[in-house]
């Protein structure tokens, strides 16, 4: 549910196997010791890099709604939030 | 030759015939000009992986999700080469999200090897592969975030090259993984590699993972390998799956760097054996964050069945992801999830400080480090859809480099059973320069 997918009856099945090959496979994880070895995230050296905070071109509005499926009145649709109580 | 290969390649999703013949006479105007604007790229085509944004053509990632969306701007990448005076001819075909090794997950169609149709080309960047041996374009870009450039190329027997994490800037790109993923180019030969990716790098304000550090990737090429250590991991040549055919054709190729005047020494990457189960959790898990933004509202293709928004999400994604990419979804939020982040994500995390270890203690010894680019030759369509774990062994190779943010190159190095084999030969990082020149000197020693 948490990653959206929308699975199909019988779905199921078919990746509880797969996915439980692959993690069959990455539970060898369990052999390294790591106690005392700092995780990483990114790999080469980096500081957090600032700009001044100054206006600057970027995508019109019309641009940005472009590729909407639907937008009006410069704001992207969506189907209602809530179900109907009818 | 678009037109002659393509029924029996498919390496292309989108011709753009139109842009191409008006960048191609705008460049003409160029090289007549004689005011210096002209560079070595100027006039040359070049197929662009589907990941990559083109202002105004079709970008999908090999998707069904973003069928229609037209990029309102240029990836850095792309905005240099239009700059250089590239000629786009369009997009290639890849793996959905650049997810997979051998096209076979794209959601269009597959994608076939020019050096044996029934055989896939690789993946995930198969298209521009197999575009680039097939002679439909010059050269071509692609992406790397586990091996999806060099893996190709060695299966078409092209050029392909992955730089440092951070050397190319990823502005642009449709990201899978983002802190593994490069673009890169394929070529016929080393330098031409070398001046693609001369034109792409360096800083971009618009990625700020991008590396702000001197870019000459060329004026060293020609060096050779004399005074040079090149590093054999042992571990390399022990791999599970590894063919008879692939080891002899890289012990043949690196007696003739040998030769050549380099000296050969031993090196270990220890934790070889744990790269790929840390690189399914990680990929996996970033994977998931990146795609939930494919929900059917900002771009792409929207489900009009859906009567909420909750629907439009699960009806959207579940029409438009085919199944690698659902698989790595749910591979990617169970690993992130509350209860499991500990022993996967985090023990992924410190196992991929190991392996950049790994890497960092082998270049104390060593100026580059040479293995086999993978343990097969390119394998026949279909045979390991069914198998993920098989097809993920494609990559054990490669995608060390990956974790551990090195650049990498892999080129021809004869033949197994008929099949192209190719070289890796892997830099520390910024050592980009380093594996062109040894990557140069192979082909010159091959080639003589």
């Amino acid at each position: 549910m948490l990653a959206r997918l929308g699975l199909e009856p019988g779905e199921e099945d078919f990746y509880v196997d797969q996915l439980g090959a692959i993690l069959a496979h990455i539970d060898r994880l369990g052999e390294v010791d790591t106690a005392a070895i700092p995780p990483t995230a990114q790999v080469v050296p980096l500081v957090n890099r600032m700009r001044d905070d100054e206006p600057r071109p970027g995508l019109t509005q019309e641009q940005a709604l472009g590729n909407a499926p639907e937008a009006r009145d410069g704001f992207f649709v969506v189907r209602a939030i809530q179900e109907s109580e009818e | 030759m678009i037109d002659r290969e393509e029924p029996r390649i498919g390496a292309f999703l989108r011709v753009t015939r139109a842009e191409a013949r008006a960048q191609a006479e705008a460049a003409d105007r160029r090289l007549a000009s004689g005011n210096g604007s002209a560079g070595p790229l100027t006039g040359i085509p070049v197929a662009i992986k589907d990941v990559l944004s083109v202002r105004g053509v079709e970008t999908t990632a090999g998707s069904q999700i973003l069928r229609g969306y037209r990029p309102p701007f240029d990836a850095t990448a792309i905005a240099r080469l239009r700059d250089a005076g590239a000629v786009f001819l369009g997009m290639t075909n890849c793996d959905e999200f650049a997810m997979g090794s051998s096209t076979e997950n794209s959601g269009y169609f597959p994608t076939r090897n020019p050096r044996d149709t029934s055989r896939v080309p690789g993946g995930s960047s198969g298209g521009s592969a197999a575009a680039v041996a097939a002679g439909e374009a010059v050269y071509s870009l692609g992406t790397d975030t586990g091996g999806s450039i060099r893996q190709p190329a060695a299966l078409c027997g092209v050029v392909g090259m992955k730089p440092t994490y951070g050397r190319v800037s990823r502005y642009g790109l449709i990201a899978f993984a983002s802190s593994l993923d490069q673009i890169g180019p394929f070529t016929t030969s080393v330098r031409d590699a070398g001046l693609v990716l001369q034109a792409m790098s360096g800083l971009d304000p618009l990625d700020a993972t991008s590396a702000d550090r001197p870019v000459d990737l060329l004026s060293g090429l020609e060096l050779g390998v004399e005074g040079l250590r090149l590093g054999v991991p042992r571990e390399y040549f022990q791999v599970e799956g590894m063919e008879a055919g692939v080891k002899a054709a890289v012990d043949r190729a690196i007696l003739q760097l040998e030769r050549a005047g380099a000296e050969l020494v031993e090196v270990s990457l220890p934790h070889t054996d744990y790269g790929l189960a840390a690189y399914y959790i990680i990929a996996p898990a970033e994977c998931s964050s990146n795609l939930a933004r494919f929900d059917g509202v900002k771009y792409g293709a929207r489900d009009e069945d859906a009567q909420t928004l909750l629907d439009t999400y699960l009806r959207t994604r579940r029409r438009g992801f085919g199944t690698e990419v659902r698989r790595r979804v749910m591979l990617g939020t169970y690993a992130l999830s509350a209860g499991y982040f500990d022993a996967y994500y985090l023990k992924a995390q410190k196992v991929r400080t190991l392996i950049a270890q790994d890497f960092a203690g082998a270049f104390e010894h060593c100026d580059a480090i040479v293995s086999a680019t993978t343990p097969t030759v390119a394998f026949p369509i279909g045979a390991k859809v069914d198998d993920p774990v098989a097809m993920y062994l494609n990559d054990v190779l490669t995608l060390g480099g990956n974790l551990a943010g090195v650049p990498g190159i892999s080129l021809p190095c004869g033949t197994s059973d008929g099949l192209p084999v190719g070289l890796q030969i892997l830099g520390p990082q910024w050592g980009d320069a380093v594996v062109l020149r040894v990557a140069r000197a192979y082909e010159v020693a091959r080639d003589a």
